[in-house]
């Protein structure tokens, strides 16, 4: 692994092998390794289920899956993707390149974070023992009441998709008080707040919009494990009980649609990175950008019932909720065209990261455009619920973020593992994505505006349904062969991709600075002084100022110990949660671990 | 450095692919080609005011949408082209920004979106507002089925809609159990049906044929199994209709086999959840007194003919998941007596 620069003047240097060191690491770069292959895990457990959606619906009345199955395959399919791999992907980047690039030696609170990867891992297991225990859930990645109550769902499918994601919320809540600290507190000497790179503005108005959001969705699991698991049930979504399934509907959105950009922001910071950095010019409109950003998370939050168009609000909140949807294509718009104004004048390396943020922008642009179409609520009252919003945010999270998040792989790769990835089978990989999604998800459009609902395990022939149908299978097989050529070369590449120098690509931001890659594990020998924004293109001519990582800060580097405790905490807590399900026998234990572990862990010398 | 491998896939062929399955999209929705015989629950073929409405803010954005895509792909594919690196290009310029430059692109999507919002929210409003009908009907959506009422006109019935051609119907929405979705495209956008709520909406049915509709909000296992039609009738035909639905059904001649059928159907299970006037009164499942003048059973799964209607009897979760109807262990007689009082429910 790292190979530690001569005479590091660190009081601590820590075990670099073994399954122990992992366990116990709290350095971000490699809890951000943990989190990627989770993360990566989590996708193809994902990318499987919908393969098999996908063959159920390769024809009418086929009977690839039971219909029971075909549920709780679309509920975990969206479930996975959203809370276990795009969420903690995007997580994964923040941990290894935040605090790189603000010039800091690792997040604000190590062990925290450590923690929530633990809860994350643990939470996701949690949700997918449910496929073993044949209680799935399957009632939709949204869980709309009445569904979910305990009346039209008795077994505990619910129950592990709500106390799955209550575990998970956790995860997500560590991570962005930690990251939020972590940038307003630690960012290098002269590093100010306009001069942060995107990727690092976009994790900051990411996790303000987690700490804002996720609490909604507690609030709203709480309401629904109370009414599901109560030994007095309340009635929450009770209807004969005076209870209002729209209340759920109201809470859920109030958090989903901000959840959107939760997903979507970290691509477009990423984007924001590889730009500039292939067209060898700096991003077109820095202040632009960043202000369309922080717009964008804003009035995410006065959007949510366009999901709910359809429940009969009344044309006075239509109209609000579609005027303010419309609102939010302005600032999505001005940084494509800033990123397309980035690359225009520029002296363009089209290599695989710049190929998939390319196809990044170009992929976003459909998702965007179909998303105005139904902003509009009278064509989304012919929309909603059918292939067409299946198709839309296809777009957008895999056009957009899983394509963003790729870039980011090809693009930081060199830095993590001090090797490139292998350009051809990039290359291979980057066209096949290209072919194979639009072949995937184009012909959504067509089927939805042609009649086809979501949520359908099967449909009648006669419908004219199957072309389009069998089109996106086609697609989606095609799609796993590309997504197994990115692996093939992810895992070969670790060990036998061509060297890369430390600053692999000439990127101007001060990850590129460290004086190896992988980065020591104390990132900076001493922390750079920061005085322009893209400080590495900076160095040179008259006015340059030289950043520099060597020599010392006149005083140790103190690292933070290795702590087993954050994942005996982790453990101990999602056992206790389970125990909402299970009774006393899973929660007091788990209760008395969580409790013992946190208590270990205060009293436990940080360094 | 992999610089010098330049992609062996020439971009401007996948954006031309990309452009024509647009082109594809676009004529289809300009040109009507998605024909209603082709495609029953098209969306692109509206056939009530209120779907016209809809259609028409859908084709304006459409155009809108189609210059966007072209302008701004197009942007992107030439900046690629044009600015690539290759050898002996010009070096990168260094520029910030151009503020003169960014506001304009601030401002040409605020003006395209008026275009948008305007139509918008004007076809919301016209097709909000409070409409009582020729006729009315109340929709009922059940786990998995859907009922419908002629409120005033004693009529109950599931998952065949009739209506008169020409003649206003506004309609009550409303559910027993989970959240359902009323979606016949050919005639108006979803409705949803929510438990504890009244919705409203309305549409007036310009031709006569039947157009099929579909639960549109998942409801559990067998929401994909929750068909209905609309059969839009001219005026006559639908009176005929509504007066043999409300015509009274002489009980079988006591030696038939309908007869022990009959006996059946009031010793059995059937009485708890089904209703047929004077006989039972079963409000979970769908009405039976006329069940034999439909067309199909199980919420448009299968053709009401003896041996669906013998099968579904027999099993209903075999045939329908999760399904309320439970199996019934009756003999192969007893079903068939039951299949022929049934068949006299007409």
């Amino acid at each position: 692994m790292a190979t530690t620069v001569a005479a590091a003047p660190t009081h601590a240097t820590h075990a670099h092998t073994g399954l122990w060191s992992w366990i116990t690491t709290v350095d971000h770069k490699r809890i951000a390794i943990l989190y990627f292959f989770t993360a990566l895990g989590f996708f193809f457990v994902g990318g499987f289920e919908a393969l098999l959606i996908r063959l159920q619906l390769s024809h009418a009345g086929a009977t690839v899956v039971s219909a029971q199955m075909y549920n709780s395959l679309f509920t975990m399919h969206a479930t996975t993707m959203i809370f276990l791999a795009l969420m903690p992907m995007s997580v994964a980047f923040f941990n290894y390149i935040i605090p790189l690039q603000i010039g800091a030696r690792d997040v604000a609170f190590p062990r925290l974070n450590a923690f929530s990867y633990w809860v994350f891992l643990f939470g996701g297991i949690f949700m997918n023992i449910s496929f073993l225990m044949n209680v799935a859930p399957d009632g939709g990645w949204y869980g709309y009441a009445t569904l979910t109550g305990k009346a039209y769902s008795p077994t505990h499918s619910i129950d592990f998709w709500a106390v799955g994601l209550q575990i998970l919320g956790v995860a997500s809540l560590a991570g962005a008080f930690n990251f939020i600290t972590t940038i307003i507190n630690l960012r290098a000497p002269g590093l100010g707040f306009m001069r942060l790179p995107v990727f690092t503005w976009m994790t900051l108005v990411t996790s303000f919009l987690i700490i804002l959001a996720f609490p909604v969705i507690t609030v709203a699991l709480v309401e629904l494990m109370f009414d599901r698991l109560s030994p007095v049930p309340t009635n929450f979504f009770n209807v004969a009980k005076g209870g209002d399934p729209l209340l759920w509907q109201h809470l859920f959105w109030v958090f989903g649609h901000p959840e959107v950009y939760i997903l979507i922001l970290p691509a477009m910071g990423v984007i924001s990175e590889i730009l500039p950095t292939f067209s060898g010019k700096p991003l077109f409109g820095y202040a632009f950008i960043v202000y369309s950003g922080i717009f964008i998370g804003f009035m995410g939050w006065g959007v949510w019932s366009h999901h709910m168009f359809t429940v009969g609000l009344g044309p006075l909140g239509d109209t609000f909720f579609a005027l303010a949807t419309m609102l939010i294509a302005i600032p999505t718009g001005v940084k494509i065209f800033n990123w397309i104004g980035t690359m225009w004048g520029g002296s363009i390396r089209l290599v695989t990261p710049m190929w998939f943020a390319i196809g990044f922008i170009s992929m976003f642009i459909i998702g965007g455009l179909s998303g105005i179409m139904h902003s509009s609520p009278p064509a989304d009252t012919q929309q909603n619920d059918t292939y067409f919003v299946v198709a839309h945010i296809h777009y957008v999270l895999f056009g957009g973020t899983m394509l963003g998040l790729i870039a980011g792989i090809y693009y930081w790769f060199p830095k993590v593992t001090g090797r490139y990835m292998n350009e051809t089978l990039g290359q291979w990989h980057f066209w096949l994505t290209m072919i194979s999604m639009n072949l995937t998800f184009f012909p959504m459009h067509f089927s939805g505006l042609l009649g086809m609902p979501r949520r359908v395990y099967t449909y009648q022939k006669g419908m004219g349904f199957e072309l389009y149908n069998q089109m996106s299978t086609a697609g989606a097989l095609l799609l796993a062969v590309s997504l197994l050529i990115f692996l093939h070369n992810l895992i070969r590449s670790i060990r036998k991709g061509e060297v890369a120098p430390t600053n692999a690509w000439n990127g101007a931001t001060l990850e590129w600075a460290t004086a190896t890659s992988p980065p020591p594990e104390f990132n900076f020998q001493k922390l750079p002084t920061v005085k322009t924004l893209d400080p590495l293109w900076h160095q040179e001519g008259p006015k340059g100022h030289k950043i520099d990582v060597g020599g010392t800060d006149g005083h140790g580097i103190h690292m933070p110990n290795p702590s087993y405790w954050p994942m005996f905490a982790a453990f101990g807590m999602t056992v206790m949660m389970a125990g909402l399900i299970f009774g006393l026998t899973l929660g007091v234990p788990g209760g008395l671990l969580f409790v013992y572990s946190t208590y270990r862990w205060a009293l436990e010398p940080a360094s | 450095m992999a610089d010098s491998k330049r992609p062996s896939f020439p971009l401007a062929l996948i954006a031309f692919v990309l452009l024509a399955v647009l082109a594809f999209a676009a004529g289809d929705a300009a040109t009507g080609w998605a024909q209603s015989s082709t495609y029953p629950q098209t969306t692109l073929e509206p056939r009530s005011e209120v779907a016209r409405a809809i259609d028409d803010v859908l084709d304006g954005i459409v155009l809108w949408v189609i210059v966007i895509f072209v302008v701004v792909q197009a942007a992107l594919v030439l900046t690629v082209a044009r600015f690539r690196q290759r050898p002996g290009g010009a070096p990168a310029r260094h520029m910030h920004g151009n503020t003169t430059l960014e506001i304009a692109w601030t401002l040409a999507p605020a003006i395209i979106l008026a275009f948008i919002a305007v139509p918008t929210v004007k076809v919301i409003f016209d097709n909000a507002k409070p409409t009582k009908g020729d006729i009315q009907v109340r929709v009922i959506g059940h786990q998995w089925w859907w009922e419908f009422q002629y409120p005033g006109k004693g009529v109950i019935t599931a998952n065949e809609l009739h209506l008169p051609v020409g003649k206003t119907v506004s309609f009550e929405l409303e559910s027993v159990d989970v959240i359902h979705s009323f979606w016949v495209p050919a005639f108006a956008g979803k409705k949803d049906l929510i438990p504890g709520r009244t919705n409203h909406l309305w549409f007036t049915p310009e031709v006569t044929g039947t157009f099929p509709g579909q639960c549109a909000e998942f409801c559990g296992a067998s929401h994909a199994n929750m068909y209905f039609k609309v059969v839009v009738q001219p005026q006559e035909e639908f009176d005929a209709w509504l007066a043999q639905q409300k015509a009274p059904v002489a009980p079988p001649d006591s030696a038939s086999l309908a007869a022990r059928g009959l006996a059946i159907y009031q010793k059995g299970q059937c009485v708890a959840c089904h209703m047929i006037d004077g006989v039972s009164y079963g409000v979970v499942g769908p009405n039976l007194g006329k069940v034999s003048t439909r067309a199909t059973i199980a919420a448009g799964m299968f053709p009401n003919d003896d041996e669906n209607l013998t099968a579904w009897i027999r099993n209903a979760p075999a045939l329908k998941p999760g399904s309320l109807m439970t199996r019934q262990d009756m003999s192969d007689e007893d079903v068939a007596a039951l299949v022929a009082y049934l068949r006299t429910r007409r």
